[in-house]
């Protein structure tokens, strides 16, 4: 019979409308604002009496609890708002003390049997919610420049040990290596040992001002293998640092070749998390040179306060990548200080340089990588111009008293602040490469609310007024279009949150969007309807043949836009992304509201029996 | 035959031609001129947002911040007096929102809170820039391949000419009025190519489908009956998109504003560009009946096996 849909395909509409509500369900449980509690140690365990002891020391700054429980984690408190949980971070930061990490989290509030059915709700992107996003670029060209330090004490270790004498080896700005002989002679026999020994070099010779060169450059492949490697060390870094900071959901990912983002949804104290981000901060520890030490062996190089200078030997027993541990404390004096356990090859060297050094004096350098920015005028543009450089500075410099094994400390800080973020700096590791900010943006949680519920609204009113106009201009038939149109809404909700995909501003603009643009494809078959009831045809004709018609135009209309919306995503940054994305689902959803489940309804309502009229 | 009016749209081709030559003209003249007004996420700097309780003196804010030594600060209101909005063009530094706060807090009795700082790299603004731009050019270009091969070359060149001329008039709007132009309007232009599409798709399957059907009736003609009949629907659709990005633009906030400002213009040009940019073209390229009778058969047993 006409207009009526065998009851298997009714029963997957609604099967496919059902799982979507089930999905789309966990959006109306936001999360809840909340801190979580571990213990730094095995023995500090976080128990009921401890949580107590919490709640009441919030409860004497006036901090409401929403709810604590424990968990396997360790224990979890809950909070009306953001705010609140920010006062009770400090707070309990403060109570608990070095024993316990205290980090910012959300707590799903989703019931069980959704949890068990693998729903949550959407994530909220760093403009709804709040929160520091950072674009960093590593300086590859340094972190070559590193590797090719390392090559040339290499290169020189192993011409020594083979005897072959050298005027000079040199790493040259262009990024290769220059070796200086005096005979061909032994240039030919270098270059013979290079060549079989660095395979990953490109290694020709050169006869220029009676000198004899070996030039040395790195392959592609090569300088490729070192990028990813100063990037994924930088990655491990990032995500150490990240997690010492105890942010909830943060991200530390690689994009494109040379850059890492960040983002820390929720934190407030952006500042610090840039001065933490950012550093390269790493130390050295040296030996101070010996009055009769030749010049070419040491170097010299200030205090920290500037107030004199010191000459320290070259050669560095370790550096803070062997650095197995780093606690802050403060010493007899009430001075702040960092303890420090080096790993086991860590200790071995430090072990091994200071039995042959007591009574010398040891150095530890506070090296940073940082930047000036210069303006130069290029073709009557002001150009901002990045020069790296490497500041070193001692900042303790004391008498080796004993052999020192694995686990020392060091002292001369200026501040218990300076003290524990050096710590943490040390624990975290170094990073393989300078970074820089390239981008930042910061969000305030009041700014974040204040574009949810504009957002929101928007939506709402967008939906009322489409709604409405549906109704007024097509009856019965607006009606059952404005029905599917919700389950459009559903599904897209639905879909958004088993993609896991996170909601922006832009993306509820696309949201809003695809509302309008939703009912397209109903407007495109009601009008073919009263097309083909003004030809004359019965109105159960007319019904089937506006919706088959309709459908090719529907299908191309569609599918073009889905093709500018893909390229949007693929194009797209950050925010656009979540616009395209939020597009792209609407698009897909709503063709399957518009055409399956309109029709479904039509058919429910007019199929199967005899019609005079059509409400359209 | 159907007995639905049929309005004479092609005889206002001329006129619709001159406007939309006109408009053109506007538009790249004035962006030639002013250019386009970039956001940071183009021009690279700092933006910081400001929060105050009551409403400050933007002179006095000017003031200050210049004694600060900040030459370049430009200062203005966002959406609402007591939002104050600074731009400046300096180095990243981890503490300018910092520096900029205390600065605008000290000898002001009311608490200001920093609502946004963002900062943007020369290199990166530069690179989305031209990412921007290839991303448009991209989209043209796929959709023109698409429409080529799903209908034929002339109906491709005609939706792209309608497309350029609706993405033109836009940038030509922001760049006139100097608007701020950043990643969301960008993103609102290439939903416009999207939406305008979509319209201009639907107006052109009817085309293609009078011209095979209509036996009688010139060309024009039949750009007229398949006009009046997509009409109704192509001005509901608009009006249900146009009436959510009225509510997007009034309540959604200064931050999506230009977005809904794009978009609204975009798809008010849409809607008249799919009736007479990509008729007209369609028209002066002389699209006949034996442009679609070859592909007619396979065309037409695919689409009348649709369900």
């Amino acid at each position: 019979m006409l207009n009526k849909n065998p009851l298997w395909k009714n029963a997957l509409i609604v099967l496919v409308l059902l799982i979507g509500c089930i999905y789309a369900a966990p959006n109306l449980y936001p999360d809840d604002y909340a801190v979580q509690l571990s213990g730094t140690r095995e023995a500090n365990i976080v128990n009921q009496p401890l949580l107590d002891q919490v709640k009441q020391e919030l409860q004497q700054a006036n901090i409401s609890v929403k709810g604590d429980e424990l968990t396997d984690k360790g224990g979890l408190i809950r909070f009306e708002d953001g705010r609140a949980q920010l006062e009770a971070k400090e707070i309990i930061s403060r109570t608990l003390g070095d024993n316990y990490v205290v980090a910012l989290n959300l707590a799903p509030t989703t019931p069980e049997w959704l949890r068990s059915l693998g729903a949550g709700p959407m994530k909220l992107g760093l403009d709804l919610r709040g929160g520091v996003h950072f674009l960093l670029e590593v300086d590859m060209v340094s972190a070559v420049a590193q590797r090719l330090d390392v090559y040339v004490s290499e290169i020189k270790t192993k011409l020594r040990t083979e005897k072959l004498r050298y005027r000079s080896v040199d790493h040259r700005e262009d990024g290769s290596l220059e070796l200086k002989f005096s005979t061909a002679d032994v240039r030919d026999q270098a270059e013979t040992l290079l060549r079989k020994d660095y395979t990953e070099f490109l290694v020709n010779s050169e006869d220029k001002d009676g000198a004899f060169y070996i030039n040395v450059n790195l392959a592609e492949s090569q300088i490729r293998e070192i990028e990813d490697y100063a990037i994924k060390q930088n990655l491990t870094t990032l995500r150490n640092r990240v997690n010492e900071l105890g942010v909830a959901e943060p991200l530390v990912q690689r994009q494109g070749r040379n850059r890492i983002v960040v983002q820390l949804p929720g934190i407030q104290d952006a500042a610090a998390a840039k001065r933490i981000i950012g550093k390269t901060a790493n130390l050295e520890f040296r030996l101070e040179a010996t009055t009769d030490a030749s010049r070419a062996t040491t170097e010299t190089y200030p205090f920290r306060d500037q107030s004199r200078d010191a000459t320290l030997e070259k050669d560095i027993i370790i550096t803070g990548a062997s650095v197995s541990n780093a606690q802050s404390s403060f010493d007899e004096n009430g001075q702040p200080q960092v303890n420090i356990s080096l790993d086991a090859k860590g200790g071995q060297m430090m072990n091994r340089t200071t039995r042959n050094a007591i009574k010398r004096r040891m150095a530890v350098l506070f090296v940073e990588h940082k930047n000036r920015t210069l303006y130069e005028t290029v073709d009557g543009e002001q150009v901002a111009k990045r020069v790296p450089y490497v500041e070193k500075r001692i900042i303790s410099l004391a008498t080796i008293q004993s052999v020192l094994g694995a686990s020392f400390r060091i002292t001369g800080l200026d501040s218990a602040t300076e003290s524990s973020e050096l710590a943490l700096l040390l624990r975290a590791g170094a990073l393989a490469a300078p970074i820089y900010f390239v981008e930042e943006r910061t969000v305030g949680p009041s700014l974040g609310e204040q574009n949810i519920s504009q957002g929101m609204l928007s939506v709402q009113i967008g939906f009322a007024l489409v709604l409405l106009f549906m109704v007024a201009y097509y009856r019965v038939f607006g009606l059952l279009a404005n029905i599917a149109l919700t389950f459009n809404l559903v599904l897209l909700l639905a879909v958004m949150s088993i993609m896991s995909a996170t909601l922006t501003l832009p993306g509820i603009a696309g949201i809003v969007l695809t509302v309008g643009m939703a009912v397209d494809a109903n407007v495109l078959i009601f009008s073919r309807i009263r097309e083909e009831l003004k030809n004359g045809l019965p109105t159960q004709s007319a019904i089937s043949a506006g919706f088959d018609r309709a459908f090719s135009t529907i299908f191309d209309a569609n599918i073009t836009t889905l093709l500018a919306a893909v390229i949007l995503f693929a194009m797209g940054s950050g925010p656009v992304k979540g616009f395209a994305i939020t597009l792209s689902v609407g698009i897909i959803t709503s063709m399957f509201t518009a055409i399956l489940v309109t029709r479904m309804l039509v058919n429910l309502t007019y199929g199967g029996r005899a019609l005079k009229k059509l409400s359209i | 035959m159907t007995t639905e009016k049929i309005y004479n749209f092609m005889g206002l081709r001329k006129i619709a031609a001159a406007l939309s030559i006109a408009l053109l003209l506007i538009s790249i003249a004035s962006l030639a001129i002013n250019g386009l007004k970039f956001g940071l996420d183009f021009t690279g700097g700092s933006l910081i947002e400001v929060g105050y309780q009551q409403e400050p003196d933007l002179n006095g804010i000017r003031d200050k911040l210049q004694g600060a030594g900040y030459d370049d600060a430009v200062v203005q209101t966002f959406g609402s007096p007591v939002d104050i909005l600074i731009r400046m063009g300096v180095a990243h530094d981890p503490k300018l929102g910092d520096h900029v706060l205390e600065t605008l807090q000290s000898g002001e009795t009311q608490e200001l809170t920093l609502r946004r700082n963002e900062f943007v790299g020369a290199q990166v603004g530069e690179e989305l820039r031209e990412q921007g731009g290839l991303g448009m050019l991209l989209a043209l270009f796929m959709v023109m391949v698409y429409v080529a091969f799903r209908f034929q070359l002339k109906f491709s060149i005609a939706s792209v000419a309608a497309l350029a001329h609706d993405v033109l008039i836009v940038l030509g709007f922001f760049s006139l009025f100097q608007f701020d132009f950043d990643l969301t309007v960008l993103a609102a232009i290439l939903a416009v190519i999207g939406y305008s599409l979509n319209d201009t798709i639907v107006v052109s399957d009817r085309i293609r489908e009078n011209f095979r059907k209509l036996r009688k009736g010139d060309a024009l003609e039949i750009m007229n009956v398949s006009l009046s009949q997509t009409l109704g629907r192509t001005l509901v659709t608009s009006l249900t998109t146009l009436l959510v990005l009225v509510a997007l633009a009034v309540f959604g906030g200064e931050m999506i504003f230009g977005f809904a400002v794009a978009l609204l213009v975009g798809v008010c040009v849409g809607t008249y560009s799919s009736i007479y940019v990509a008729a007209n073209v369609l028209i002066l390229m002389g699209l006949s009946k034996e442009d679609l009778i070859p592909q007619e058969k396979p065309e037409g047993e695919e689409v009348d096996e649709m369900p």
